[in-house]
């Protein structure tokens, strides 16, 4: 197997999932890259059985307002998941939609929202905004049930066209008030509560006596506008493709400057740009065009270690690579909040505008907790990932001290390293000697030596990439 | 204006969930505080008066000493215009001072800034977390965040010690600022030795401390603790950060409300006693607040979010009483069934910020509030 093909492979599959094993890695290089691509986007594997998880933990079927627990249903999703492109989707629409516990109150209906987002997020993205629209969350959110005929509540209005289509400088004023004319009458059924401090399930609920039907002028067209022409309109502009191809790139390809500069901050690579906005614009808004069109382009492959991971990445990857919590024991609700305490509590971002993400995730809090998470994770022996590895590197007997560190540089990623970081590696394996596996005792303190060097190259600055 | 010969020192002890401010600061001879709770009010041959009007909770004891000897002034009904009962939302108000949009900056993380605008001293502000709270984030200011004093470093997963120093100093090595040429990797340079300076720094506090003073064993008591570790070991922090959760008492108010102020003020009974074993009191300033009050009735078991509430300023400079009207309670005054504030928050951050730490508040707190005389 190339060397060359396993780099590519694990590329796609840190950026299209959370990371593979080497061994999923051999098995996927095997089929080929575009193979690989295609069955990301169209996975046969089952999804993973969400009853499963209630079964082991039936207080979270309504979670309400337990935090921690909030999160733990989509933690367990993203930790198991066998079609890994569309949890990364999940995730991506949840940066760019981002809603949050903080008002919603309701941990049960910010995950019914990412699960609709698993469920469209990689179809047509038209369907996916009108859903959006309907989504009793999002409503919530951005006040769109106080938004009526005889008192229009522009919220929703404007960051739908501000944040989830198109970006500021590519409407005016007066395009907020029509869209928000157009989306009265969308609103939430009223419920009574199920128990004193419970939540009834929420409702989209068409309100046809709060609508305004009358004429309305958005984007240069007239018409009597109700949402779904209003979302119509949208998905036909240009800024609309661009506004989406910037996401993608700035989430899968490299780290862009964040959204409140792209008016007057050029994308780092227009032509990447234009080439996704045709794709998405051409495959009429379907996401799962556009991603092909990504993920086989050369700015794509190119683009190695060119992004910093959010906490969630470095989370759930570090977890999936080193093994041992597909089971839904007691206390995932507290491994979910590992992202939380690296600046990203999953399910209530700080607002409607989302994270700031790339380098706007470290501080020296968070780049402490990232550090710690990610040694103490690699570093244990116990775990089946770190045995895998630990198999392989044995399998290869007699090692130099270069040998060695280059053996677990590749196992990690392959992860490359500065010159300089390498030689400080190698100066750290240099004090033990050759890394030897013939008595006991050489396996007891050869397995230490890996232990301790995965510790270290997960502390290194790379390691903060993907 | 207070000025002490050591640099003035602020604590803060943020309590989450919405204190209930009229069953900690208790309105005793009102009938109405009888009339509105009739399943969750205090008996009153328990309450610790303060005076005709109003006494304090039975479980803070040690607080009521504190007011006895001058040293705790009490802020009513603090709040701000058109109360958010959100604690997410209402938290991040007080956090940033923006009640009406979606603020971004820390007032303390702003204060830290004046205090120490060249970076000199990594640890100038401490938060006791384990997270970042948002009082203190700022872009590009440096808070260490340290969940337990013993334990905190980088990678303190690894022992023993002398495998962990060989390691930290090839992280020291791999981080160094001559490795690496664009922009970000000289921002994660810089941040992992500032991490790393910030820990060797405050690893010294634990070593360096001894007491007599012996804190009970509760979350907010080791919190405190650490707090003084750091504070007696003399690094030159001025601002520390920490908070007690559980206070959102909807249900079974009684017995939950009692535990939370025992261990409050147990707690801080133990930190004072501890600052001035070692004459370090009298620099030290704590505020304790929360991020709205409850409502004036009870729903039978518990309270339900409110809005005006209480705040409190201990320390030896503090000018002890108490300040700003309590609000009134009748029917006619209150605002969707709970107390209207009678003083904005961001006064008592102006008090605090130009009276203690004397820096100016107006960009911190974005305008100009009645400033509580309490220092």
């Amino acid at each position: 197997m190339a060397r060359e093909d396993i780099a590519l492979m694990a590329h796609l599959m840190r950026r299209a999932g959370f990371g593979a094993s080497r061994e999923e890695l051999e098995a996927r290089a095997a089929k080929g890259y575009e193979a690989t691509v295609e069955e990301l986007l169209n996975p046969d594997a089952e999804p993973v059985d969400r009853l499963e998880f209630l079964r082991y933990h039936p207080g979270f079927w309504k979670p309400i307002t337990s935090p921690g627990m909030g999160m733990a249903a989509w933690f367990h999703t993203m930790l198991n998941t066998k079609r890994p492109l569309e949890e990364k989707m999940v995730l991506f629409w949840h940066h760019v939609f981002a809603t949050g516990q903080s008002k919603i109150d309701n941990w049960h209906e910010l995950i019914s929202q990412v699960d609709m987002f698993r469920e469209k997020g990689m179809g047509d993205y038209r369907e996916l905004l009108i859903a959006l629209a309907k989504n009793p969350a999002m409503i919530y959110w951005l006040d769109n049930c106080d938004n009526h005929a005889h008192a229009v509540n522009e919220n929703w209005g404007r960051e739908l066209l501000e944040l989830f289509s198109m970006g500021v400088g590519n409407y005016t004023e007066t395009d907020v008030r029509e869209a928000s004319r157009a989306f009265t009458g969308w609103t939430i059924a009223l419920t009574p509560p199920r128990g004193y401090y419970n939540r009834w399930d929420w409702e989209f609920e068409y309100l046809e006596e709060d609508h305004d039907d009358g004429e309305k002028t958005f984007l240069g067209h007239t018409g009597n506008f109700n949402g779904e022409d209003i979302i119509d309109i949208i998905v036909q502009q240009p800024a609309c493709h661009r506004f989406i191809a910037r996401h993608l790139y700035n989430f899968f390809v490299a780290d862009e400057p964040q959204v409140p500069a792209w008016q007057t901050t050029p994308p780092r690579d227009p032509q990447a740009i234009e080439t996704l906005a045709t794709a998405f614009k051409d495959s009429y808004y379907d996401m799962r065009s556009t991603l092909r069109v990504l993920f086989n382009s050369d700015f794509f492959k190119n683009a190695r270690f060119a992004r910093i991971k959010s906490p969630a990445e470095m989370v759930v990857g570090i977890m999936r690579l080193v093994g041992g919590f597909e089971f839904p024991g007691p206390g995932i609700g507290n491994l979910a909040k590992h992202p939380t305490y690296m600046g990203q509590e999953l399910l209530n971002p700080p607002s409607v505008e989302g994270w700031h993400t790339g380098a706007e995730w470290i501080n020296s809090g968070t780049l402490m907790k990232r550090v710690n998470f990610a040694a103490s994770m690699l570093g244990d022996l116990s775990r089946p990932g770190i045995q895998a590895i630990l198999n392989r590197i044995k399998a290869q007997g007699d090692l130099s001290p270069e040998a060695f560190v280059d053996s677990c540089l590749d196992l990690i990623g392959p992860l490359p390293v500065q010159p300089e970081v390498r030689q400080r590696l190698v100066e750290h394996a240099s004090e033990g000697g050759t890394l030897s596996w013939g008595t006991p005792q050489d396996v007891s303190t050869s397995s230490k030596r890996v232990g301790e060097m995965l510790q270290l190259i997960a502390s290194l600055r790379e390691f903060q990439y993907c | 204006m207070t000025t002490t010969a050591k640099a003035p020192v602020l604590v803060v002890l943020q309590l989450s969930g919405g204190n209930d401010y009229m069953n900690t600061v208790i309105p005793y001879n009102d009938p109405l505080y009888r009339d509105y709770r009739p399943r969750v009010s205090i008996p009153e041959d328990q309450i610790l008066p303060l005076d005709d009007e109003v006494g304090l909770h039975p479980s803070m004891r040690p607080l009521h000493e504190m007011y006895k000897q001058g040293k705790m002034a009490i802020i009513h009904g603090v709040g701000y215009p058109n109360s958010v009962r959100s604690h997410f939302r209402s938290m991040d108000i007080w956090h940033t001072c923006e009640p009406d949009k979606t603020g971004t900056e820390g007032w303390l993380g702003l204060a830290t800034r004046e205090l120490d605008p060249l970076k000199e001293n990594i640890v100038t502000a401490v938060s006791f977390g384990p997270c970042m709270f948002r009082a203190l984030s700022v872009p590009g200011v440096p808070v260490a965040c340290v969940d337990d004093l013993e334990t905190y470093g980088l990678l303190t997963g690894i022992a023993p010690e002398p495998q962990r120093a060989r390691i930290l100093e090839r992280f020291a090595q791999t981080y160094s600022p001559l490795i690496g040429n664009d922009e970000v990797m000289k921002y994660l340079g810089a941040t992992g030795l500032e991490a790393m300076q910030g820990a060797d720094i405050l690893k010294v506090a634990p070593q360096k401390y001894a007491s007599t003073v012996k804190y009970p064993e509760t979350s907010i008591a080791k919190k405190l603790k650490g707090i003084a570790q750091v504070h007696l070991a003399d690094l030159g922090s001025r601002i520390f950060y920490c908070d007690h959760l559980g206070f959102d008492t909807h249900a079974n108010q009684l017995p939950v409300h009692a535990t939370l102020w025992n261990d409050v003020s147990q707690a801080i009974e133990a930190f004072f006693a501890d600052l001035r074993e070692h004459n370090a009191a009298d620099n030290v300033l704590l505020f304790l607040f929360t991020e709205f009050g409850r409502r004036v009735r009870d729903n039978g078991s518990g309270t339900d979010h409110g809005a005006g509430g209480a705040a409190f300023v201990l320390g030896d400079m503090v000018k002890g009483g108490q300040y700003s009207e309590y609000p009134s309670r009748k029917a006619e005054d209150l605002t969707q069934g709970d107390l209207a504030p009678t003083i904005d928050f961001r006064g008592v951050y102006a008090t605090i910020l130009e009276d203690w730490l004397h820096v100016d508040a107006k960009p911190i707190v974005k305008g100009s509030f009645e400033k509580p005389r309490f220092l």
